[in-house]
């Protein structure tokens, strides 16, 4: 199959998929067996893309043009390719996790559930790999809009109140800056094509793109920079499943990945690099992940913990974009990876505690260790990988990260990494540590062991793993992201 | 037959018509009116056809060349307003004898739809004719039909809604009259071909600038265009349902063309813009009327209403198009012309759909209707997506265009204001999808059923087009490019 093929399976395969879903009947094996299927289809079809990334070529698809000059188009590239196997990736062991979550839940709508859930997939290979702006801005538009319904799921006042907030602040921030920003970048350049080096050289001054960097930063809400982070929390009433592939992989990932496609392929670093445009969003961003740090310690309900946590990991992707270096944008590359398999872990871990126990308050959570050995040992591994200590993938991001604010000489930036780090032990690793300390009455009558399904535990431990594997195997990543071409290649 | 086709667009609903009135039974005559609707149809996708690529047509009624005899000319532009009125104008048609059920005795169904092609045939002659005075005629004759058709409303108010629109109406046709009279009186040709060509040597002359005043203010009062669009709101209200569709997607639509033909053509460019300074005014009234509009529309509570405030912000956009003069905003109002009258017919056909059900219009009425109706409240919100300008659906396209047209003139703040009417109308379609889906069914109408299908198909017509000229614009917005750039006087 020639890689053009491949990128159009990729968007359809979870849209076929998710057809299918809607129209078989109420039988859930089958829904499940579908649901298995296509994930690892689309895997499939992603990592079918591989051979040509590596040989350095670009495949580039259009589907339309609604608009002349500006076609919605597929193209594959070092960077969305990433993103791309991450989710798809994540996405399998997310559906083997939502078939125990939800059984284990008795949650109704799960036909409704895992269509919307498909269709999200969808437009997340899209944004990865969208051609041009315009074609990101339409998938980005997509996952709002279909992930809304998974949002509001238990359909209850609060799930409805979230909900509200998750679609105020997305919808207002990318109509109101990104679209703004987007346009104002054609009417510049006069294109919105990914090139390499970027497209506005040469067509901005200094102040109009410190305006352009910053519209774009607040404009792609799901990278959360504050104020704008709020719908995160909010958007915590989803079922566990959700949050975690999507408001800790999918969204929030496509979120900071549309910025560092902005930095990359629309500014181009050196652009950046000599007008000083990152300077407010980089300033913003190292704001936010050290604020972010201290709310999630004043958390008390885990999901909340966690989603404070992303907030502030989210930034780190941002802070690496806007040094606008290679080791930045390296560092910034990692961690939508080394992220993505660690928050999915804590999520799938908080997941499994709420089915087993039905406990949401790291308060109550004392003593559960010894009850769920598995879930809480997956837990300390994600913690370790988020806070960025070895043997955890999570080390070499943040370790490029401080490379990166090294080289551009920004002390303030790299104490303020410094720092988080400190926060990010202190709100995540006693959540994991208390539940291995009994309070005496549970030492009087130490229960049997209880976990939660099977299907929940497995994929956690899966993604536990893997957060050590990809920091042994942190070589080949690494490879795959210096062929990011950061520079247009001179004739 | 098909170099005949200019006379029979046009003859198909205007002999039709009084066939109609003839009829006692409103089944059949319902048939003969959607047929010959239908028939009319196809006639205009032919000539759409026959001039597609920048092409023009000129027929000359009854053998009289012109300047002696009424002569029919078609270009891309008029076949594209001939596609809309004509498609869009049937397919709110086909929906119509299920929603005249309730409000009228079947025997008067028939002169209802007499009134309804004498309208659309009306407005098709104001498309196709290359006449000024006939322009008039017809608008006259679509006026007419229209206050007629208002009336019909269940609500006693429509009488008021339709009258106040008739003494609007009339001021703007009158106005449009003496100015084609003055126009006349310098010139002594009423064929738009050659009033182009000898209106130039006159720009100096007092009674043509004069002409120009009268037809300017009388079109704006026609298009609705602000501070003169006190008729439309209730108007639209009050109408019955499925006509305001048909206003909505067609009537302002056609005025809107009626003053792109004149401005641009006959007028010419250089007098409108360059002598009168038309932008200077254009501008400013339909930049307050897009805000105001929108603003309005976001307090509204009840739907109907809340869409025609819509539609006054809406026909601002076009007639900000307009006045930006340039390639991406001529594009802009022409593309929004087809797209708006597209979106606007299914929205009101849908919430005509609800109506019929729920037999309120009122936003607590229509709680939960996301529950009860859910594939006429599916279609709404595709179509209400569409207002918005959300991307993929056809309202995308235009919006595009429109903020292109600002940031080319580099007026940021006019995109910013574009975007922030855009924001308002998140507002005001969300109350609606808010009320649909997440308020609890009131009990009272806990019982109600899906639409049959003959209402719900055109519904969802209206719908998947919108998302179809999302994604393909060859025929709204690729003409609507070739057209700006002939108007402009651009070589492509």
């Amino acid at each position: 199959m020639t890689a053009p093929t491949l990128l159009l399976l990729c968007v359809l395969i979870p849209l076929l998929g998710g057809v299918f879903l809607a129209l078989q009947g109420k039988s859930p094996n089958t829904r499940d067996t579908i649901s298995l299927v296509t994930g690892v289809a689309l895997f499939a079809a992603v990592l079918g893309l591989y051979p040509a990334v590596l040989a350095g070529e670009s495949p580039l698809l259009i589907l339309a043009e609604p608009i002349k000059g500006l076609p919605i188009s597929l193209q594959v590239e070092p960077l969305g390719l990433l993103f791309a196997t991450v989710a798809s990736g994540l996405w399998i062991l997310t559906t083997i996790y939502g078939m125990g979550y939800m059984r284990g839940n008795k949650e109704t709508h799960q036909t409704r559930f895992f269509l919307c859930f498909a269709i999200s997939i969808a437009a997340a290979m899209g944004i990865a790999f969208a051609g041009n702006l315009f074609t990101l801005f339409l998938f980005y538009e997509m996952l709002t809009i279909c992930t809304y319904p998974l949002v509001t799921h238990k359909g209850n006042e609060d799930a409805r109140r979230g909900g509200r907030i998750y679609l105020g602040i997305l919808m207002f921030t990318s109509i109101g800056f990104l679209l703004f920003a987007t346009l104002w970048t054609y009417n510049l350049a006069g294109t919105l094509d990914f090139r390499a080096g970027g497209i506005l050289q040469d067509h901005v001054t200094p102040t109009t793109a410190l305006i352009l960097l910053t519209l774009f930063a607040f404009g792609t809400g799901k990278a959360a920079l504050m104020p704008f982070h709020r719908w995160l929390p909010a958007a915590m009433v989803a079922p566990t499943p959700v949050s975690a592939l999507l408001h800790a992989v999918a969204v929030v990932k496509a979120g900071v990945f549309t910025i560092l496609k902005v930095t990359i392929y629309i500014f181009g670093i050196d652009l950046i690099a000599e007008t000083g445009a990152g300077e407010i969003a980089l300033w913003v961003a190292t704001f936010t992940l050290t604020v972010a740090s201290l709310v999630a310690l004043t958390k008390n309900n885990l999901k909340a913990r966690l989603a404070y946590s992303t907030i502030g990991q989210l930034s780190y992707v941002v802070v690496g974009a806007m040094l606008a270096n290679a080791a930045g944008i390296i560092g910034a590359t990692m961690q939508i990876a080394m992220h993505a398999m660690g928050k999915i872990t804590l999520f799938f871990c908080a997941g499994a505690i709420y089915v087993a126990t039905h406990k949401t308050d790291i308060s109550d959570m004392r003593g559960l260790g010894y009850k769920m050995p598995f879930t809480f040992a997956a837990f300390f591994i994600g913690s370790i990988s988020i806070i960025g200590l070895p043997p955890m993938g999570g080390s070499w991001a943040k370790w490029h990260l401080l490379l990166g604010s090294i080289e551009a000489t920004q002390w303030i930036i790299v104490g303020a990494l410094l720092l988080s780090s400190l926060l990010n032990i202190a709100y995540l690793i006693p959540v994991a540590a208390r539940a291995f300390y009994m309070t005496p009455e549970q030492k009087a009558a130490p229960g049997p062991i209880a976990e939660a399904p099977m299907l929940c535990v497995v994929p956690l431990c899966i993604t536990a793993s893997g957060t050590l594997l990809l920091f042994i195997f942190g070589d080949a990543l690494n490879h795959l992201v210096t062929l990011i071409p950061l520079r247009a290649e001179l004739p | 037959m098909s170099n005949q086709l200019p006379a029979i667009v046009l003859l198909l609903t205007l002999l039709a018509a009084p066939l109609c009135s003839m009829m006692r039974n409103g089944d059949h005559a319902w048939k003969l009116a959607v047929s010959s609707a239908w028939l009319s149809v196809v006639a205009a996708f032919a000539l759409l056809q026959q001039v597609w690529g920048g092409y023009e047509i000129s027929y000359h009624m009854g053998g009289w060349p012109p300047p002696w005899g009424i002569e029919v000319r078609i270009d891309e532009l008029s076949a594209l307003v001939l596609v809309l009125v004509t498609l869009f104008g049937s397919i709110v048609l086909s929906a119509l004898r299920e929603s005249l059920r309730p409000i009228m005795r079947s025997h008067r169904h028939s002169l209802y739809y007499t009134t309804f092609l004498l309208c659309m045939a009306s407005l098709i002659g104001i498309t196709i004719t290359g006449d000024a005075f006939n322009v008039f005629v017809f608008l006259e004759i679509s006026s007419l039909s229209t206050y007629a058709l208002i009336a019909r409303g269940r609500d006693r108010r429509a009488l008021t809604a339709s009258f106040r629109y008739l003494i609007m109406g009339t001021i703007g046709a009158t106005f449009i009259l003496i100015a084609i009279g003055f126009i006349y009186m310098v010139t002594g040709t009423l064929n738009m071909a050659d009033l182009a060509e000898r209106l130039p040597a006159h720009a100096d002359n007092r009674v043509v600038q004069a002409s120009f005043a009268f037809f300017t203010i009388g079109i704006a009062l026609k298009v609705a265009v602000f501070p003169l669009h006190y008729w439309l709101p209730n108007s639209y209200t009050y109408a019955p349902k499925a006509t305001t569709a048909f206003l909505a997607a067609t009537a302002t639509k056609v005025s809107l063309y009626v003053m792109i033909r004149f401005v641009f053509d006959v007028y010419g460019i250089e007098f409108s813009f360059q002598q009168m300074q038309l932008g200077l005014l254009l501008v400013p009234l339909s930049i307050a009327g897009f805000l105001i509009a929108s603003l309005t529309a976001v307090f509204q509570n009840d739907v109907k209403r809340l869409l025609a405030w819509s539609s006054v912000a809406q026909l601002s956009y076009m007639v900000l198009g307009l006045g930006l003069l340039n390639i991406d905003g001529l594009t802009a109002s022409i593309t929004h012309m087809f797209n708006h009258a597209m979106i606007k017919a299914g929205l009101f056909l849908a919430l005509a759909a609800m109506i019929y059900r729920v037999e309120s219009s009122k936003l607590s009425d229509l709680a939960g209707i996301g529950r009860t109706m859910p594939y006429t409240t599916a279609a709404f919100v595709i179509l209400g997506l569409g207002l918005i300008g959300v991307p993929l659906t056809a309202g995308f396209v235009s919006k595009w265009y429109l903020i292109s047209a600002a940031l080319e003139k580099d007026w940021l703040w006019l995109a910013v204001l574009l975007i922030a009417s855009s924001l308002m109308a998140v507002v005001y379609i969300g109350k609606i999808i808010d009320a649909a889906y997440f308020k609890p069914v009131s009990a009272s109408h806990a019982q109600v059923k899906e639409v049959p299908p003959i209402i719900l198909i055109p519904c969802w017509t209206f719908a998947l087009l919108t998302i179809y000229f999302g994604i393909d614009t060859r025929l709204s917005a690729g003409l609507a490019g070739r057209v700006a750039q002939t108007l402009l006087g651009v070589g492509s």
